[in-house]
C-alpha cells in the first residue's frame, strides 16, 4: 500500500474528502453570511439555525408527506427563505437605524428559539435521513473509493457558490444589490426599492444555509444543534477570509474545511481547534482577513 | 454599544440618592439569607457579579464579548482545581480563578481588540469555543464530568464555610469587593478614559490616548472580575463542568445585562437575579428554558433596549426634567 509522509494513501485522501465535504459548508454558509453582512451589516447568528431548519425541513417533508430528497432541495429553502423574509419584515427591519450589534443579539435570541423548539420536540438526539437512491454507492477512484453522494454534495455546493457569485457579479439585480452595499440612500434615489432588496437579500442568504442543511441531512443527522455547533466554525471563518469578497469567503469555506480534515490525519487532537487558531494567527499577521479590506 | 448612556454616569445631584439606595440595598443583601433559599440567593450573587463584569466592558467601552465564559468557567476549573487537588484556602482558590482568568483575558483580549464592532464579537466567540474544547480534552477538567466533589473548607483556617450562612457572606463580601472595584474603575480618569472610546474613538485616538492599551486593560479587568465570580460559583456550588465554559453560558450573561440594563451600575445585577430566579422557577417544569431565553432577547431588543434600569433611570431623568 502506497503511504505519504507515513500516512496510507486512502486514509489521507478520505480526510482530504471529509475536509471538503466539510468545507463545502463552511463555504456555503459562510457566502450567506457574506451576502447578508454586505447589505444589511448584520451578522445572521440565526444563519446556523435555517441550516438546522432547511435539514430538519427535508426531514419532515419526506416523513408527513412523503416528498423525496429532490424536490426538498427545492421546497426548503423557498420555505426557510420565506420565514426569512417574514423576520426581516417584522423585527430585523426596526433595526437598521441602531448599532449592529443588536441585530447579532437579535438573530442570536432566534437562533436560541428554534434551537429550544425542535430540541424540545424532537430531543437532542439525530435523525437518520436518507439520501437518494440515485446517489447511494461508491466509485473506485484507483486510489480510494469515492462515496458518490459525498461527490454529490461537493459539486452542488460548488454550483451554488458559482451561482451565487455570478448572480451578483453579472446580473441587473446584482448590480443593484452591490451599488446598494456602497452607497443605499444613493440608489434609493434611483428608484431602486432597497428596502425590498433588503428583504430580498435576507431571505436569499437564508436560502442558501438551507440548501446547505438539505445537502448535509444524509451526513450528518438531522439533530436541532447541528447549526450552532457549525456556526461558530463559520463564524472563524468569516474573521480569517474578511467580509470583503463573496469570491473569498467561497476560497476560505473550502481551503479551512481541507486544513481541517488533513490536521485530522497528523494531529487528530487538535482538529477540532485548527480553525481557531489559524484565525488566531491571521489575527495577528493580517488583522483584515485574507481578502478583507482595513475598514 | 452606541445606547445613549450619557445620563446613566453618576453626576452629583444622583449622589446623595444613591448612597441611601446603596445603604438599603446592602441592608436587604444582609437579611436576605434569613428569608430566602441561600443557594439561590448565592447562585445570583455569582452571576449579578458575571453580568457587571461584562458590563464594564459592553456598557464603559462599548466591546461586545461574546465569549465571557471563557473567563466565567476557566476561573471554576482553576479555583476547583486548587481547592481540590492542591487544598488551597478557599479565598487562595477564588483569587487562582480570578488571577488565571485575567491571564486569558490578557492572551484573548490582546487578539480581539485587533479587530471592532461585530468582529469583536465573533472572535471573541470563537476563541471561547476553542478554550471550550481545550477543556473537553485535558485530563485535568475530567471532561464531561467536570471536576466534582470540590471542598469549600474552611476561610483562612477560621470560619467554616460548610455553614450556608457563612458561605452566603462569605460570597456577598466578594460580589461587594467586585462590585464596587467596578464602580471604582468606571469613576476614575481611566474610567473616563473608557467611556471616551465608547463615544468616539478616533477623537480619543487624536487626543493623543492609546486605544488599544486602555481597551485591553479593560477587557483584563473584565476578564478577572468575571473570573472571581466564576471561581467563587465553583466553592459554592462545589464542582466545576463543561456548562460553564460553553457558548450558552457568554449568551446567558449578555441576556443578563442587556435586561437589567447596558451601561448602568446596578442594572446586570438585577437582571442576573431575574434570570436566576426565572430558571430556578422553570426548573421544576419541562417548559423549554431556551426558547424563553431567545424570546426574552427579542423583546428587549426589539422593545427596550434600555433595560429595565434602564427604562427607570430615563424615566426619572424625564420626570426630572419636567419639573424644572
Amino acid at each position: 500500500m502506497s503511504t505519504i509522509f507515513g500516512i496510507p494513501a486512502p486514509a489521507l485522501f478520505g480526510q482530504i474528502l471529509i475536509g471538503l465535504i466539510n468545507g463545502s459548508f463552511y463555504a456555503l454558509l459562510s457566502l450567506g453570511l457574506a451576502v447578508i453582512f454586505g447589505l444589511l451589516r448584520i451578522i445572521n447568528f440565526a444563519h446556523g439555525a435555517q441550516y438546522m431548519l432547511g435539514a430538519f425541513a427535508a426531514y419532515l417533508l419526506l416523513t408527513y408527506a412523503g416528498i423525496g430528497y429532490w424536490p426538498s432541495l427545492i421546497l426548503a429553502p423557498l420555505l426557510v427563505g420565506l420565514l426569512a423574509v417574514v423576520i426581516e419584515k417584522t423585527m430585523l427591519s426596526r433595526l437598521y437605524g441602531v448599532d449592529p450589534l443588536y441585530g447579532l443579539l437579535l438573530t442570536f435570541g432566534l437562533a436560541l428559539i428554534l434551537e429550544g423548539l425542535f430540541r424540545y420536540w424532537f430531543g437532542a438526539a439525530g435523525q437518520p435521513y436518507a439520501a437518494p437512491q440515485q446517489l447511494v454507492g461508491a466509485y473506485n477512484l484507483g486510489f480510494m473509493f469515492m462515496p458518490i453522494y459525498r461527490g454529490w454534495v461537493v459539486i452542488a455546493s460548488l454550483v451554488v457558490c458559482i451561482g451565487t457569485w455570478l448572480l451578483i457579479e453579472k446580473t441587473r439585480l446584482g448590480a443593484y444589490l452591490r451599488a446598494a452595499t456602497e452607497n443605499a440612500t444613493l440608489v434609493q434615489a434611483f428608484g431602486v426599492n432597497v428596502p425590498r432588496l433588503l428583504t430580498l437579500t435576507y431571505g436569499l442568504g437564508a436560502a442558501l444555509a438551507a440548501i446547505a442543511g438539505v445537502l448535509a441531512a444524509p451526513i450528518y443527522q438531522v439533530s436541532p444543534l447541528m447549526g450552532t455547533n457549525i456556526i461558530i466554525v463559520v463564524f472563524a471563518v468569516v474573521v480569517v477570509g474578511g467580509m470583503g469578497s463573496i469570491l473569498g469567503a467561497i476560497i476560505t469555506g473550502y481551503m479551512l474545511g481541507v486544513l481541517e480534515g488533513l490536521t485530522k490525519v497528523f494531529y487528530p487532537e487538535a482538529s477540532n481547534i485548527v480553525i481557531f487558531v489559524i484565525m488566531a494567527i491571521v489575527l495577528l499577521v493580517r488583522p483584515a482577513g485574507l481578502f478583507g479590506r482595513e475598514e | 454599544m452606541a445606547v445613549d448612556t450619557q445620563y446613566y454616569a453618576a453626576q452629583p445631584r444622583f449622589r446623595t440618592s444613591a448612597v441611601v439606595f446603596g445603604v438599603i440595598a446592602i441592608a436587604a443583601l444582609l437579611a436576605a439569607p434569613f428569608f430566602f433559599y441561600p443557594v439561590l440567593l448565592m447562585s445570583m450573587l455569582c452571576f449579578a457579579l458575571f453580568a457587571c463584569a461584562f458590563n464594564l466592558l459592553i456598557g464603559y467601552v462599548g466591546l461586545l464579548s461574546f465569549g465571557h465564559a471563557a473567563f466565567f468557567g476557566g476561573a471554576a476549573y482553576f479555583a476547583a482545581h486548587a481547592a481540590k487537588v492542591w487544598g488551597w484556602d478557599p479565598l487562595g482558590a477564588v483569587l487562582l480563578g480570578a488571577a488565571g482568568a485575567a491571564g486569558m483575558g490578557l492572551a484573548i483580549g490582546f487578539l480581539a481588540i485587533r479587530r471592532q464592532g461585530i468582529y469583536f464579537a465573533m472572535i471573541t466567540l470563537a476563541l471561547s469555543q476553542m478554550f471550550a474544547f481545550i477543556c473537553l480534552q485535558v485530563p485535568f477538567t475530567h471532561g464531561e464530568d467536570g471536576i466534582q466533589g470540590v471542598p469549600r473548607g474552611e476561610l483562612l483556617g477560621l470560619v467554616d464555610l460548610n455553614e450556608p450562612l457563612a458561605m452566603y457572606y462569605f460570597t456577598l463580601a466578594i460580589f461587594l469587593f467586585g462590585f464596587f472595584a467596578i464602580w471604582r474603575i468606571v469613576h476614575s480618569p481611566f474610567g473616563n478614559i473608557l467611556k471616551a472610546i465608547r463615544e468616539n474613538e478616533r477623537r480619543a485616538i487624536s487626543l493623543g490616548y492609546r486605544v488599544d492599551r486602555y481597551k485591553l486593560g479593560a477587557f483584563v479587568m473584565s476578564a478577572a472580575l468575571a473570573g472571581l465570580a466564576g471561581g467563587t460559583k465553583a466553592i459554592v456550588f462545589q464542582f466545576a463542568t463543561l456548562t460553564d465554559v460553553q457558548w450558552q453560558m457568554s449568551g446567558e450573561v449578555i441576556l443578563m445585562t442587556l435586561l437589567g440594563g447596558i451601561g448602568t451600575m446596578v442594572g446586570p445585577a438585577v437582571g442576573a437575579a431575574l434570570v436566576v430566579a426565572l430558571q430556578n422557577y422553570l426548573a421544576a417544569s419541562n417548559f423549554p428554558v431556551t426558547v424563553l431565553i431567545g424570546i426574552i432577547f427579542v423583546v428587549c431588543v426589539l422593545v427596550f433596549r434600555r433595560g429595565i434600569v434602564g427604562e427607570i433611570l430615563e424615566l426619572a431623568r424625564r420626570r426630572s426634567k419636567d419639573a424644572k
